[in-house]
């Protein structure tokens, strides 16, 4: 197993690698199905998490619906 | 779901359709500023509503159990309009969109294009060229905007699902400041008009709805009402007196009094 450091939500963090979009969401606790994933400012389509690589140096944003207006 | 629900017998009136889909209430409501999840919900309700407003936002990685939004908000009860609050360009505002539409539950947006951070008034330019992009990628887009109607015509032309004109600047509470504005825009243009941001009451609602505009959007009347849930019955109320008044037909305003008892039959008066 190798760490990757990404960026996350605007975070450097280190992250247990090889990584996909799927392990990542799972790592940080979160349910794919209330989120929704970035990669390098590319929409990640949810039937494609598990299948998209994070590489060491990637931007990730992960984000979510909230109260508005 | 809100597209079965017959419109309320009180007054014979259409549902709100928008792109083909209709909705129950014409009142919309936002999610934000609410003290508690709880007192949101319970909003809601009382507002009657069918749809609600969400923005998208990053998750907080150091919060990630903490209920969701959707944990709430059933999206089989409520419609969920998302927004691109807080954007400042067409590319921010499109990448918003895209995001929101990835949720998954349906391709409408609110596409709000920001041009000033103090009056939160829109950037025209910048609208237009976000409506025009995201109409293209199949999006129903309801383009908030203000009250002139040359914008409104140009958002219309650009292939704009309905219009939403501000009565006031976002959360001012102002009311209506251009009732002439908006009843010029709702003459014009064939998309609905649902007027969006400024209602600070009751009053601001009904007046707005007796412009003959399909619906309305509110959010800091409610959240920051002394009470939300008896101000969300008040809206309810407001928003159908409105409506009913409006399809009622008014009567004319006049300068001069008109009595309105009959003239004749009085007694004679003393000679002077």
């Amino acid at each position: 197993m190798t760490e990757l450091t990404v960026t996350i939500n605007g975070e450097r963090r280190r992250v247990p690698g090889p990584a996909t979009a799927q392990s990542l969401l799972e790592h940080l606790g979160l349910d794919p199905r209330g989120v929704v994933v970035e990669l390098n400012e590319e929409i990640v389509r949810r039937p494609q998490l598990g299948d998209t690589a994070i590489d060491d140096g990637d931007r990730i944003e992960v984000v979510h619906f909230v109260g508005g207006g | 779901m809100t597209s079965t629900m017959k419109p309320t017998a009180a007054h014979q009136d259409t549902a709100l359709t928008i792109a083909g889909r209709t909705f129950r209430s014409r009142l919309l409501v936002g999610t934000g500023k609410y003290r508690t999840n709880e007192d949101m919900m319970a909003t809601l309700e009382a507002c009657g509503a069918d749809v609600v407003t969400v923005a998208v936002r990053r998750v907080d990685l150091n919060r990630t159990n903490e209920e969701s939004l959707l944990h709430f908000l059933d999206p089989d009860r409520w419609f969920l309009l998302a927004n691109t609050a807080g954007c400042y360009s067409a590319d921010e505002a499109v990448r918003y969109a895209r995001l929101a539409r990835e949720a998954g539950f349906n391709d409408f947006i609110k596409l709000e294009v920001i041009g000033d951070q103090e009056t939160l008034l829109p950037d025209v330019e910048g609208l237009l060229k976000a409506t025009r992009t995201l109409v293209a990628e199949g999006f129903t887009v309801l383009a908030y905007t203000n009250d002139d109607v040359v914008t409104a015509l140009k958002l219309e032309d650009a292939g704009a699902a309905a219009i939403m004109p501000l009565a006031s600047p976002i959360g001012s509470g102002l009311g209506l400041l251009n009732p002439y504005g908006i009843r010029t825009i709702k003459h014009r243009l064939s998309v609905p008009i649902i007027v969006d941001a400024g209602v600070g009451t009751a009053s601001d609602a009904c007046l707005t709805m007796e412009q003959g505009v399909d619906g309305i959007l509110m959010n800091t009347a409610l959240a920051e009402a002394g009470r939300p849930v008896v101000m969300g019955r008040a809206m309810r109320l407001a928003v159908e007196a409105g409506r009913a008044a409006y399809l009622a037909g008014r009567m004319p305003r006049r300068e001069i009094a008109v009595p309105s008892s009959p003239v004749a039959g009085m007694l004679d008066r003393p000679t002077p």
